[in-house]
């Protein structure tokens, strides 16, 4: 349970951090290392090279952009979960942010593990990649070409696999905001509070539009459209296009039932998250 | 092959230390090899059960998810560090004495870090507040029902010191 021997670099600006990547082909970013330490522990992964971020300066921001069409907050590669969590802006500007990090894991992990290295990790088990992909949230890398910004839509491309190059660090991450008289929720069923869910659900209700994301059903971030679908029939309607997966967790008809019970409870509770914002 | 070594300064229980450890040390054996600090103990090593937590700069951490290289300069807290300057145990120790908090002892170092820091945040937690606050430590053997107890009555011993 020791990880094998790895080049370390400490590096202390995004160029230092982008060029020790372009200099290794077998180099990871090292964050908060709460995914990433027990894969090495477990011989699961072993990089030759690992680039520390946490000493560049400048990456833990939050930051409202009032000025930006939707008015969303941006998210620094090394805000830690419970910096976000924390934050009031995040909770005002869009609460699901809010709302599925309390299901993040332990506050011991969220004290260290970072939201933006959750997004590239891309665990489909994970809270944070369906709600960027819900929101149409996107992440800025950068890399030997410069800056660029990936929508959430191209983020994900497989189990555990996201669009970022293996010589781009993630900057930042960027959840739009939520639009007046809009409702959102989350919910998830997990084994106990704090494990990864067996299904979660997190929900958008903007005017007739319903949009709702699970996360563990597929092996990517799912987003299915339920607008104009007739409360009782959200479940199976969900269900029509979703394709649950079998795995050491829970069988696929398991899945499935999750499915149905929660895509209900959850488009209930952003409607009336949307009226209580209505009416204030 | 011979490993690099990093030249490492850290605080811990206001104590500095230089050591030098190579990249791939994890936090928890520094503390335990490196610095002979046992008391922080190591049971999955894969951040689930809590038994390594340790504070780093106030914070509880997972010792066994950090490299010691990642904590360069950063102030660290074990539970050797907890008991009060006199030597005599601190509240929170006090506390799982009293209230039979702990068994075998294992996870104990764990939830003491993790108590002590939660309630510098929170020093009045409702009874769910005290709960949560243990929420991700694991114990084996006492059921938690007596940790709980415990955290009430470190808040206690704290608010009349
Ligand atoms: C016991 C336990 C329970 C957990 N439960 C949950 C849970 O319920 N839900 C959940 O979502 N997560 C959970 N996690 C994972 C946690 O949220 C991690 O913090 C998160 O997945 C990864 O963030 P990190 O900063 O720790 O990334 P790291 O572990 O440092 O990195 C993860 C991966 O992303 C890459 N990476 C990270 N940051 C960047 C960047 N800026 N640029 C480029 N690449 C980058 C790394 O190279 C690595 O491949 C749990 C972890 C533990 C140990
Ligand atoms: S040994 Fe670190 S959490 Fe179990
Ligand atoms: S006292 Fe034995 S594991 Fe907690």
């Amino acid at each position: 349970m020791k990880p094998a021997p790895f080049d370390y670099r400490r590096p202390e600006t995004v160029a230092e951090a982008v060029a020790a990547l372009a200099g290794e082909p077998n180099a990871k970013v090292l964050a908060g290392g709460q995914s990433l330490v027990p894969l090495l522990s477990m011989r699961l992964a072993a990089p030759a090279m690992l680039v520390d971020i946490n000493a560049i300066p400048g990456l833990d921001t939050i930051a409202v952009e009032s000025d930006d069409r939707d008015g969303g907050v941006r998210v620094g590669a090394l805000a830690r979960h419970s910096a976000v969590l924390a934050s009031d802006d995040v909770r005002r500007v869009q609460p699901l942010v809010t709302m599925a990090l309390s299901h993040v894991a332990h506050a011991t992990i969220r004290n260290r593990g970072t939201t933006v290295g959750s997004l590239v990790h891309a665990d489909a088990a994970a809270e944070m990649p369906v709600v960027l992909t819900l929101l149409g949230g996107s992440v800025d890398v950068e890399g030997p070409g410069g800056r660029r910004t990936i929508p959430a839509s191209e983020l994900y491309v497989g189990p555990l696999e996201s669009s970022v190059g293996h010589d781009e660090v993630a900057v930042s991450a960027y959840f739009p905001g939520l639009a007046p008289g809009a409702g959102v929720a989350f919910e998830e069923i997990a084994r106990r509070h704090g494990d990864y869910a067996l299904v979660g659900a997190a929900a958008l209700v903007d005017g007739e539009t319903v949009r709702v994301g699970y996360l563990s059903v597929s092996d990517v971030p799912a987003v299915v459209d339920l607008t104009g679908v007739a409360d009782a029939d959200l479940g199976e309607a969900a269900l029509a296009q979703l394709e649950p997966l079998d795995d050491i967790h829970a069988t696929a008809d398991y899945r499935a039932q999750l499915v149905r019970v929660l895509t209900g409870r959850v488009v209930r509770s952003a409607r009336q998250h949307a009226q209580r914002e209505g009416a204030q | 092959m011979s490993e690099e070594l990093h030249d490492l300064r850290v605080t811990v229980n206001g104590a500095t230390h230089d050591i030098r450890v190579p990249a791939r040390r994890l936090l928890s054996d520094a503390l335990r090899h490196d610095l002979g600090l046992t008391g922080t103990h190591v049971g999955c090593e894969h951040g689930v059960c809590g038994a390594c937590t340790i504070l780093v700069d106030g914070a509880p951490t997972r010792a066994c998810l950090m490299f010691a290289v990642s904590a360069q300069g950063a102030e660290i807290t074990t539970v050797e560090g907890l008991t009060n300057a006199d030597g005599s145990l601190g509240p929170v120790q006090q506390a799982f004495a009293e209230c039979h908090g702990l068994q075998c002892g294992f996870c104990t170092p764990g939830f003491l870090t993790t108590i002590t820091a939660g309630l510098r945040d929170n020093p009045r937690p409702t009874h769910e507040e005290a709960r949560d606050m243990v929420a991700g430590n694991l114990c084996r053997c006492t059921g938690y029902q007596n940790i709980v107890k415990a955290v009430e009555r470190a808040a206690e011993i704290q608010a009349n010191a």
